[in-house]
């Protein structure tokens, strides 16, 4: 029996004046204690918002990765004879100018702009909080990294984009094949001009932590900073990040398909939500509905993120759970 | 306050620079040749000429230099002649477009009033519907016009405008037949017949634009009344007995406005660009199409000289909302 064990004040000992504790406050007592996640799972299944979001986004995913298994129609496979179809048992969503089918290139296109949204955001949070955890720990870093936020900041973002898709385009395109040379193109590009809000936000967070006593605990038992950081810090600002993650999915999506709109993103051949939508537009008035599908997935897919990154929020934030 | 102000303004100079540094090295580092629609006929000393006259000859730092000479020092001073008639400008040369050998600033002019107006219209649209929206919201907190208002702005922030706009194209074009799909900007406003025109071909490209900003403004106002409605200055007045109606329009209403202000002057810039995607929707000619149609081009001068203008727009506003800020909340200004 350790010594602090011993000055732990026995039931039995209690004055008789204390409360009885209710029927609730024993329950809890019985229940073995939860973990951290378990209490963040309970308060993120009440937001019945993010529940719906989070199971439409993991359908999305699914069905954009795992689909092409089930329907096996190649996205790409012309058939001339069968072009402008309407929905058909062959062909649920029917099937484009070249008779490729819309069920297929959905698919298709959906791995893509998710995959897209995936790896932007990765990038862009990698980088955001790299920055942040820097510029919130070291004071010396803080100012010329917070200045850059600024300059980054005050960028015309989407012009800055459609310049850099005219002017990389070529070369990464020889560098690595069309299709991998615009997706990592795009995939960098949108990475390095969403990372400010994240790092802001994780600096914020950093630069109060930092002045808590277990951070002065674990530095006064010699931890090194690096320790400090993976051991103590990170850990603590992971809900910002997780938060900042599922908007810059979202944002990543929705930019991505703007560039394909626009005509400066992947090639034609290559099929993205955008830039299925784009091709659209020129049928609208004979085909209305295949604009239609490829925006209601890009919406979809963006509202779902977003549900559930609210629902993460409440969900992450100690203050509101249990409530 | 007015020191305030001149350190902002010092502040963003250096700012500026940088972004217009960013601008030119992105597109002075990024392989590719201007020359390459040149046919291949012609010979490499003739090409070499071409490059000189298009001002390349020279090295990096000295075009950069050129280049902020002619758009900070050359432009203002023509856009002074062009007001009072004089000529301090004469005999400058100016940035130059590739595609159309006339000065840029020139087109930019030209195309400005195009955005301007829908961006504007969409802009106060979208204003004057989201507060009472955000204000109502707030008021009545879970309340279905709370739940019905969230879920719209979900929507609002959800749907992209190049998908929004397409729709209503869809629908109030295609199927009803209600408005017309493309913008006419050559279309002149004379009569009653052409005013109402006008407000037709407008009123799409203005809601689509309008419909984003809405969402993100009424959440904000939401936000900012439900952190001041349960102040203790609220009670009191509400103590004092101060009709419900002065308190929550007066009292609380003029105190949640301060970051709501901020946030109306800095999503300005932002709807520029915005704007790119649904004046390429709507065929409206504005400075985003513009652009679009340079960068299509490779015309870089004019790429460059538009990017730099969405940045000082950016630039400005920041300093618009710092200084607002600073004026409506006294605590700001002294820190």
């Amino acid at each position: 029996m350790t010594d602090k064990e011993r000055f732990v004040p026995d039931e039995g000992m209690a004055p008789a004046s204390t409360a009885v504790p209710g029927a609730a406050q024993l329950e809890e007592l019985h229940n073995p204690p939860r973990s951290q996640w378990l209490n963040v799972w309970h308060q993120f299944k009440s937001h019945r918002g993010a529940l719906m979001g989070g199971a439409l986004f993991l359908f999305i995913i699914l069905a954009v990765y795992l689909g092409p298994f089930v329907w096996d129609i190649e996205a790409t496979k012309i058939d001339i004879r069968a072009r402008n179809q309407g929905p058909s048992w062959a062909h649920p969503l029917g099937t484009d100018q070249l008779g490729r089918d819309m069920l297929a290139r959905m698919m298709a296109g959906g791995a893509t702009s998710v995959s897209v949204g995936l790896t932007a955001m990765l990038l862009a949070l990698g980088l955001g909080s790299l920055l942040g955890v820097l510029a919130g720990f070291f004071k010396k870093l803080d100012g010329p990294l917070m200045r850059l936020t600024d300059l980054f900041l005050a960028l015309p973002l989407l012009p800055l984009l459609l310049v850099m898709m005219l002017l990389f385009r070529e070369p990464l395109n020889a560098a690595f094949g069309p299709e991998q040379g615009i997706f990592i193109l795009i995939v960098v590009s949108i990475g390095v001009t969403s990372w400010m809000p994240t790092a802001r936000i994780v600096r914020g967070d950093v630069l109060a932590l930092k002045e808590r006593e277990f951070v002065m605990a674990a530095r006064s038992i010699g931890t090194t900073n690096s320790g400090l950081i993976t051991r103590h810090i990170l850990p603590n600002v992971l809900s910002p990040i997780m938060v900042s993650a599922t908007l810059g999915i979202a944002t990543a999506i929705i930019t991505e398909s703007s560039l394909s709109f626009l005509g400066l993103g992947f090639p034609p051949d290559f099929p993205t939500w955008g830039r299925l939508l784009f091709d659209a537009t020129d049928y609208l008035q004979q085909y209305p509905e295949r604009v239609f599908w490829p925006g209601l997935a890009i919406s979809l897919t963006v509202l779902s993120v977003n549900y559930l990154g609210d629902g993460l929020r409440d969900a992450l934030d100690p203050r509101i759970r249990g409530r | 306050m007015l020191t305030f102000t001149i350190r902002r303004l010092i502040l963003a100079v250096p700012t500026l620079l940088f972004i217009s540094l960013v601008i030119f090295l992105l597109l002075e580092l990024a392989p590719g040749d201007p020359m390459a629609q040149v046919p291949l006929t012609v010979p490499p000393e003739v090409k070499e000429k071409m490059r000189e006259a298009l001002g390349l000859g020279q090295p990096m730092h000295i075009r950069f230099w050129k280049w902020l000479v002619q758009f900070f020092w050359i432009e203002p001073q023509v856009m002074i002649d062009h007001y009072l008639g004089t000529s301090f400008s004469a005999g400058d040369l100016r940035v130059i477009s590739w595609q159309t050998r006339s000065p840029v600033m020139d087109i930019v002019i030209q195309r400005m009033p195009q955005t301007l107006w829908v961006v504007g219209t969409a802009y106060v649209v979208a204003i004057l519907i989201a507060l009472p929206i955000g204000i109502y919201s707030a008021y009545r907190q879970y309340s279905w016009f709370d739940q019905l208002g969230t879920f719209v702005s979900m929507v609002g922030f959800s749907v992209p405008p190049f998908f929004s706009g397409v729709l209503v194209i869809v629908i109030f074009s295609v199927q009803l037949g209600w408005f017309p799909s493309i913008y006419d900007t050559t279309h002149v406003v004379d009569s009653w017949d052409s005013f109402v025109y006008q407000l037709k071909q407008m009123i799409m490209p203005v809601m689509v634009l309008a419909l984003q900003i809405t969402a993100q403004l009424s959440r904000f106002m939401r936000a900012s009344m439900l952190d001041n409605l349960n102040q203790d200055y609220v009670r009191t007045a509400r103590a004092k007995g101060l009709s419900e109606y002065i308190v929550v329009m007066v009292h609380v209403l003029r105190n949640s406005m301060i970051p709501v202000v901020t946030v109306i002057a800095l999503g300005i810039p932002s709807i520029f660009g915005g704007a790119i995607i649904t004046e390429q929707v709507f065929k409206v000619n504005g400075i985003g199409q513009l652009l679009i149609g340079a960068i299509q081009a490779n015309d870089l001068p004019m790429v460059q000289t538009l990017t730099f203008i969405f940045a000082v727009l950016i630039v400005l506003f920041n300093l618009i909302a710092d200084v607002l800020y600073g004026i409506l909340d006294p605590r700001i200004r002294y820190d």
